[in-house]
């Protein structure tokens, strides 16, 4: 099975506290650590896991810039087969749909089974999956959490809904998946993996070779823009304990008791 | 102003909670909009969930199928497409079934999309100026969106306060007949309902909840004694059971358990909306997190910027302390 992940660099949310700029039209990002989108993550696992049971190959590509090729290495270290860097000045300011169109034109230049992304980004919504699988006509499952391979033709997947509850489908190949975390426990890549791959050329498409309308891309296309960010309005928010631990832990012990703990 | 649609997730004939929160965002975009909800289905279930929206909504089109029992997101955006007018504004509720339809609507719309939207700014011509939030909640985003050609709008669930106005007497329209064929790509099989696990956290008054600030595996047990210090259960959310250290039967969230108990000790949980959708009954919350900046902090009761690795095992000894001079 050939397989397609899109994988995106973000600011790990779990690394960073993020704040804004001065300007306040973008968040601070000189200090940030960025690693690959978690979800993505799971779903390059995923495709790995997929192509060890049924044989094929396993592509990692990123719409972005010169500094994403960095997660392409990392989960070509896991053991991607290959890494494309999708870039051209023109994609700048792409929407959900421009990233999508992009990703298109990508999809048609080869043939693949199957297309995974990342359930979401943390500063996505959600929605590129979906677009291209539309903009495909392929079916498309979202919030996937488990894949089985039926045949060369179809698969078996469920979906995580409401509850912890999962909705069982049948799925026609191609088609596009968008992958939940923890549908598997994505394997470790150590800095050994990653000088290995570091010399694997990663080739880069553009406007010119993927035939894109640069018309079609970019922010002259975008129908959805950030126009700023902030920092809301609070209510009236948690009343913060500034005392010392011990102080904290007695105030702490004292509101467990007036809940009705501690009894 | 575009026409404003909504479409309404129900199920057993019971409209949900979100019907009524689109209602009141499409007022919030358009004040002067009579709304529309859309409702697919086959039955009397069917007739039963368009005639409770009746006073929410000015019309309400019912689309009755045998092929839509189970709502299959590809079936019912061909629907949509064949029923809705061009430029039209369609609202979705952003959960799992929103998720799997908007986006493509959208583009088979060709109409602009925007998910997860937490309130409306304003409308400015053709651009409508929506709040989102980034980053776990971390900053929040204006969004403009260009909605010349329609848009679809994906609602986070809770966001909109439901309208106490005047009730409506909205007539339901039925347009079955512009169905046309129904094959779909992916087809339903069943639904697996979740296993109970061995500790039923709904079932608890006091939850001592972890969060990715647990760090690893084996810090649950630092949880756990407290938890059993103080007669309480451990439950947590989701990055702990996606590592794996936990079961789903402990989670606490729209996609794992919703919980009522009357205290809720947040450890190291950074407070996403998909966490908090699972707590419900107005708990005392006390938050514990290493970052002051995290989210949790804006809907706790209280809060202590602490370590939680160093804070509840000093707890928990105090606990003990406590019931021993107690027992003398």
């Amino acid at each position: 099975m050939e397989i397609l992940v899109c994988v995106r660099r973000v600011p790990d949310t779990s690394e960073n506290e993020i704040e804004l700029n001065a300007a306040g039209d973008d968040i601070e990002r000189d200090d940030l650590v960025y690693s690959i989108n978690e979800p993505d993550n799971y779903a390059v696992e995923e495709a790995l896991q997929i192509v060890t049971r049924v044989g094929g190959n396993v592509t990692v590509a990123t719409v972005g810039g010169e500094d994403d090729e960095q997660i392409l290495r990392r989960e070509m270290a896991m053991g991607a087969n290959h890494g494309v860097l999708i870039t051209d000045e023109a994609f700048g300011g792409s929407d959900g749909k421009g990233i999508a169109t992009i990703l298109k034109a990508y999809v048609q230049k080869g043939s693949y089974d199957l297309i995974l992304t990342g359930v979401q980004a943390e500063d996505g919504g959600a929605q590129v999956g979906g677009m291209l699988a539309a903009l495909l006509d392929y079916p498309l499952a979202s919030l996937v959490n488990s894949i089985e391979v039926l045949d060369g033709k179809k698969l078996k997947i469920s979906r995580e809904i409401e509850g912890g509850n999962k909705e069982i489908s049948e799925i026609d190949l191609p088609c596009v998946l968008s992958i939940q975390t923890g549908i598997n426990e994505p394997r470790y890549v150590g800095m050994k993996g990653i000088r290995q791959v570091a010399s694997i050329p990663i080739p880069t498409f553009g406007v010119s070779n993927l035939g894109l309308d640069p018309s079609a891309v970019g922010d002259a296309a975008a129908k959805v823009k950030r126009v700023d960010y902030f920092i809301p309005a609070l209510g009236k928010g948690a009343e913060i304990l500034h005392g010392s631990r011990e102080e904290n832990i007695d105030k702490v012990l004292e509101l467990v008791a007036a809940k009705g703990g501690l009894k | 102003m575009a026409r404003i649609f909504a479409y309404i997730v129900h199920k057993g004939g019971v409209v949900d909670d979100s019907a009524f929160e689109l209602a009141a965002a499409a007022r919030k975009i358009d004040p002067a909009a009579s709304p529309t909800a859309i409702l697919t289905g086959w039955g009397a279930d069917l007739d039963a969930a368009c005639s409770a929206l009746r006073t929410s909504y000015a019309e309400v089109w019912k689309i009755a199928n045998e092929g839509l029992v189970y709502p299959n997101a590809e079936l019912i955006r061909k629907v949509l497409v064949k029923v809705l007018p061009s430029d039209s504004i369609v609202l979705v509720a952003h959960e799992h079934f929103g998720i799997d339809l908007a986006p493509g609507l959208s583009i088979k719309l060709n109409s602009a999309f925007v998910s997860d939207v937490l309130d409306i700014a304003g409308v400015e011509g053709t651009g409508l100026k929506v709040v989102r939030q980034e980053f776990g909640g971390q900053v929040s985003a204006h969004v403009r969106c260009d909605i010349s050609s329609g848009a679809v709008i994906t609602v986070r669930p809770g966001a909109f306060k439901p309208q106490d106005g005047a009730p409506l007497s909205g007539a339901v329209i039925d347009k079955s007949a512009e169905v046309g064929s129904l094959t779909a790509g992916r087809r339903y099989l069943e639904t697996i309902v979740a296993e109970a696990g061995d500790v039923d956290i709904t079932k608890h008054n006091i939850l001592v909840s972890i969060g990715r600030g647990i760090q690893e595996k084996e810090n649950v047990a630092i949880a756990q004694e407290l938890a059993d210090a103080l007669g309480a259960a451990v439950s947590c959310s989701r990055p702990v059971v996606d590592a794996k250290w936990m079961e789903k039967s402990r989670q606490v969230g729209s996609s794992g358990k919703t919980v009522k108990p009357k205290l809720y000790l947040a450890c190291g949980i950074s407070g996403a909306f998909q966490h908090l959708a699972g707590i419900k009954g107005s708990p005392f919350l006390i938050a514990i997190n290493k970052n002051p900046k995290a989210p949790i902090f804006q809907v706790a009761d209280v809060g202590i910027v602490d370590d939680l690795l160093e804070f509840l095992p000093e707890l928990t000894a105090k606990v003990h302390e406590m019931r021993t001079v107690a027992a003398k």
